[in-house]
């Protein structure tokens, strides 16, 4: 059996659920992170999914896409690690159970 | 071998943009990259506009069209474009060589205040806009640049904001300008409605060719008229004249650069562009829309000029007779002379810069002192600029053979002579020119003949910067006239695309004989009437003009503008002050008034629930406040600031969102 | 398409994500998320996207996943308190989980074989980047420059 269009998108499906599952679930900052990047790469694996068994010949649109959102995933990488930095020098954790200055 | 200049014409106004952007974008000590960069972009643009001017001369009637399109919504297309014609190209080279000049004046002039930089970021923005419209190939694109030398001269005039009264002028300049863009905004719409188009030349598409003017009619007129409104504005002719002289304010560059090379010679380029819809179905080169350029030229000419001799401020005698010979320029347009009335513009252009940066140069001498009557004897204290100025001031007066401003005018005055409506207009302008040398007679007697008065007294020669750009323009004001003479009028074939050949006899006309004597006429007269001004006589104090003393009364109408300011204050303002006033009593009381009625409605209604509230409802809403309360607090506690707990609401909602999507498939 | 191939890439890709996601020790964590990386890069070579699985490659692990080590390094005190897990998070993951793969199941059309294509080629893409693409690409280049000048602003000492 070769792999269909349904099998890449439950894989992708799958890393999502693993990257939102990081994000929600441990509370260390950096986790939160690495889940976001995990659920990019789950979207830009749609993209090419998508792009790969879309009708032939067409043009590399899903390809490009992933490239940029590559491209804008590694600015949020570097981003948010900076505030993750900068976070733990002002509280001193980088719990973010404790990080709850904005509670109403 | 130029033709990449023809297909980069955006290039020259790009020039000075560009410089100004960055020295905006510079600190305030960066002095020199300022200056350096404002002359660097000025010195592009004249190079440019150089090359640009070349082409021009190898064939007659030479037009190069450049359009692009500018957006599309729907099916239209709105394109705007670029233009080079002698007109254009004329204009070009005397705005990047007068500009060049007042720039370098202004390092000298401008070399204490503190926001210098500013100064010259506005100065090459000013420039920039000027040359962006004399280029300009659409009725929209000129409109654009229009209003963004609008803008700089806003800024420029209102340069030392912190003086209540250049903030007023400011404003008052950006307003007055305003009322006649509107006519001319309006104008542009109609011309779109009825053309459907703003280009001016389109390989016979544009408004201005012969199949865009034949989809006119019997609206050309007013089309024309509305335009004209805008030139009225820009130019400053009557009845919107009062904002030139009041621009003053601002640095004296600023007010050669707005006199000389841009502002005011819009509104004359501007009707000099789009002359052919002036002049559409003319019956003996007469349209009614042109009749009325001319009389509202000859009324500012003659106007202007009378003002100008009662004034003491060296820069507002200048301002008045810049408003006349815009005036000139005008009613040679509306006489059909527009080739001369160009050619006017061009050579005004040198001469009145002159003669600013020359007034300029006096006030530094002067240390800030602006009143001809305490000045005196600077002749002898400030020998560059006084031949200079003598230079400008023969020039201005048209004083003919050697000057400039002299061929030209005499060309405007033989347009006007043949114009076949009436001669009104001839016999008036000739009285302008009586008066135009004798006020500037009265302005160089004051300031540098006779004994030196208070101002004059710690009075120098200005640096070698400023004194520079004075000689230069001097030449120009002189050589220029080689174009000119009737002997060879090139500029004149140059610009209508006739051939011209040289013909010495035709040097001495009759016309040059009347306007010599007329000159003449004026400077004797002012020489005979201010031969004492400054000093005492007889009965007569030091202080008081020679005109005052004899003519109490038509001096006290002159020296204040002819009531015009005041009859504006009283009518037109003072309307608006009731019309406020108006708003505000309605405001205050009627429907204030209709307000409180309805607020008391409501009280009474109020009282009347309240008592039924106090018994019945009362226990009732007790507990809904309680809920409330408790409500709240459920809220206010999924405001955690759990950064997780929100992620995890959105899931759940993106969750929800799905669910209901697959509900509905 | 390799069929093999592609059941043991899915598997080591959502086992190491399934590891970064869950495993106690940060820095196993980070090193099972450079290895969920190869695993997605091998996935993007199968679909025939070369060039986007070796950039992933050179950006994830050559560049974010040192950058995670060197946060945890730098936050290194924290490292080791409260290791708790939030089951209510996990449950909604599960729900999402759950619910993605049954629509996916459920939409027939998506249960298509791969068409034959023309390979990709990285001239092509370089053609496509630099026509079609350029104001994207500027964008981007504006965009990761803000950030590289942000990062450094967030994280500089604050002078006293």
């Amino acid at each position: 059996m070769t792999p269909t269009l349904q099998v890449f998108l439950i894989i992708s499906a799958t890393l999502f659920s693993i990257g939102l599952l990081a994000v929600l679930s441990r509370r260390h900052a950096i986790f939160i992170l690495i889940g976001i990047e995990i659920m990019l790469a789950a979207a830009n694996l749609n993209f090419i999914a998508f792009w790969r068994f879309g009708p032939q010949p067409q043009p590399p649109t899903g390809v490009m896409i992933a490239l940029f959102s590559i491209a804008i995933a590694a600015a949020e990488a570097a981003v948010g690690l900076a505030m993750v930095i900068a976070v733990y020098r002002h509280y001193h954790t980088t719990n973010v159970d404790q990080l709850d200055q904005l509670r109403g | 071998m130029n033709s990449w200049v023809l297909t980069c014409l955006w290039l020259i106004p790009a020039a000075p943009f560009a410089a100004s952007l960055i020295i905006l974008s510079l600190s305030k000590a960066r002095r020199k990259s300022a200056v350096a960069l404002a002359i660097i972009g000025e010195v592009l643009a004249l190079a440019l506009s150089i090359l640009a001017f070349m082409p021009t001369l190898q064939a007659t009637g030479f037009r190069a069209v450049q359009n692009f399109n500018w957006f599309t919504f729907g099916e239209h297309t709105l394109r705007l474009g670029f233009l080079l014609d002698p007109l254009a190209a004329a204009m070009l080279v005397m705005i990047a060589l007068v500009g060049l000049c007042i720039f370098v004046f202004s390092v000298g002039y401008m070399a204490d205040d503190k926001n210098f930089t500013r100064f010259f970021a506005y100065l090459s923005f000013f420039s920039g806009a000027m040359l962006g419209l004399v280029i300009a190939n659409s009725l929209l694109l000129l409109f654009i640049f229009w209003e963004l030398v609008g803008l700089a001269s806003y800024l420029l005039i209102g340069f030392w904001i912190e003086k209540p009264s250049a903030a007023a002028a400011a404003k008052k300049a950006f307003i007055t300008t305003r009322i006649g863009d509107m006519g001319f905004f309006l104008g542009m719409l109609w011309l779109y409605d009825c053309s459907g188009t703003l280009l001016f030349y389109d390989s016979g598409n544009g408004c201005l060719e012969s199949a865009g003017l034949a989809m006119l009619g019997a609206s050309a007129t007013f089309i024309a008229l509305l335009i004209f409104c805008g030139a009225v504005g820009k130019s400053g002719q009557f009845p919107l004249h009062v904002w030139l002289p009041d621009a003053m304010e601002g640095p004296t560059p600023v007010s050669a650069l707005i006199h000389a090379a841009t502002m005011v010679a819009a509104g004359v380029f501007l009707v000099a562009r789009v002359y052919p819809l002036f002049s559409v179905d003319a019956i003996n080169g007469v349209t009614p829309s042109l009749t009325v350029v001319v009389w509202i030229g000859v009324t500012t000419a003659l106007m202007a000029a009378l003002i100008a001799i009662a004034q003491e401020d060296i820069k507002r005698i200048l301002a008045y007779s810049t408003v006349s010979q815009l005036g000139l320029m005008m009613v040679s347009l509306g006489v059909g002379g527009v080739a001369a009335g160009i050619m006017h513009l061009l050579a005004h252009g040198f001469f009145k810069a002159l003669l600013f940066l020359g007034a300029g140069s006096v006030i530094h001498g002067c240390h800030g002192e602006q009143d001809i009557r305490k000045m005196g004897g600077l002749r002898r204290l400030m020998p560059v600029t006084f031949m200079t100025y003598a230079i400008g001031m023969l020039a201005l007066s048209g004083v003919p053979f050697s000057f400039s401003g002299g061929w030209t005018k005499e060309e405007i005055l033989h347009a006007t002579a043949q114009w076949p409506k009436s001669q009104a207009p001839y016999y008036l302008l000739l009285a302008g020119v009586v008066l135009t040398a004798l006020y500037m007679t009265r302005q160089m007697i004051y300031v540098f003949f006779g004994n030196g008065r208070s101002a004059s007294e710690r009075a120098h020669e200005s640096p070698r910067v400023m004194t520079m750009p004075l000689i230069v323009l001097a030449l120009c004001t002189i050589f220029f006239s080689v174009v000119l003479t009737s002997a060879w009028p090139w500029l004149h074939g140059y610009l209508t695309g006739e051939p011209v050949h040289i013909e010495i006899t035709r040097l001495v006309q009759p016309m040059l004989f009347v306007s010599l004597a007329l000159v003449s006429a004026g400077v004797v007269i002012g020489v005979w009437m201010y031969r004492k001004a400054g000093v005492q006589d007889r009965d007569r104090p030091a202080e008081i003009d020679p005109l005052e003393y004899a003519q109490p009364g038509v001096f006290e109408f002159l020296a204040n503008k002819m009531w015009i300011d005041d009859l504006y204050d009283h009518t037109v303002i003072a309307f608006s002050w009731m019309a406020a006033r108006l708003s505000d009593w309605m405001d205050r009381y009627f429907w204030d008034g209709l307000v409180r009625g309805f607020g008391g409605v409501g009280q009474l209604f109020g009282i009347l629930t309240a008592s039924v509230d106090e018994r019945g409802i009362n226990a009732g809403v007790d507990e809904t406040t309680a809920g409330a309360r408790g409500l709240g607090r459920l809220m206010s506690g999924a405001h955690s600031g759990q950064i997780q707990t929100y992620l995890g609401a959105v899931a759940i909602g993106m969750l929800a969102l799905l669910l209901l999507y697959a509900w509905l498939a | 398409m390799n069929s093999a191939a592609f059941i043991v890439t899915a598997i080591f890709t959502v086992a190491a994500a399934l590891a970064a996601a869950t495993l106690r020790n940060l820095m196993h964590a980070a090193l099972s998320f450079a290895a969920a990386f190869v695993g997605i890069a091998a996935l993007f070579f199968l679909l025939g996207a070369e060039f986007v699985g070796l950039a992933l490659v050179f950006i994830y692990i050559g560049a974010v996943a040192v950058l995670v080590v060197f946060t945890i390094l730098l936050t290194r005190r924290d490292v080791g308190k409260d290791r708790g897990f939030n089951w209510g998070g996990a449950t909604v993951a599960v729900a999402v989980f759950a619910c993605l793969t049954w629509s996916i199941l459920k939409t027939q059309s998506l249960a298509i074989g791969a068409p034959h294509i023309a390979t990709l080629t990285v001239k092509r893409i370089g053609a496509a980047l630099m026509t079609t693409y350029v104001w994207p690409l500027q964008c981007v280049g504006i965009l990761l420059t803000a950030a590289l000048i942000g990062a450094l602003i967030l994280v500089m000492e604050e002078r006293r």
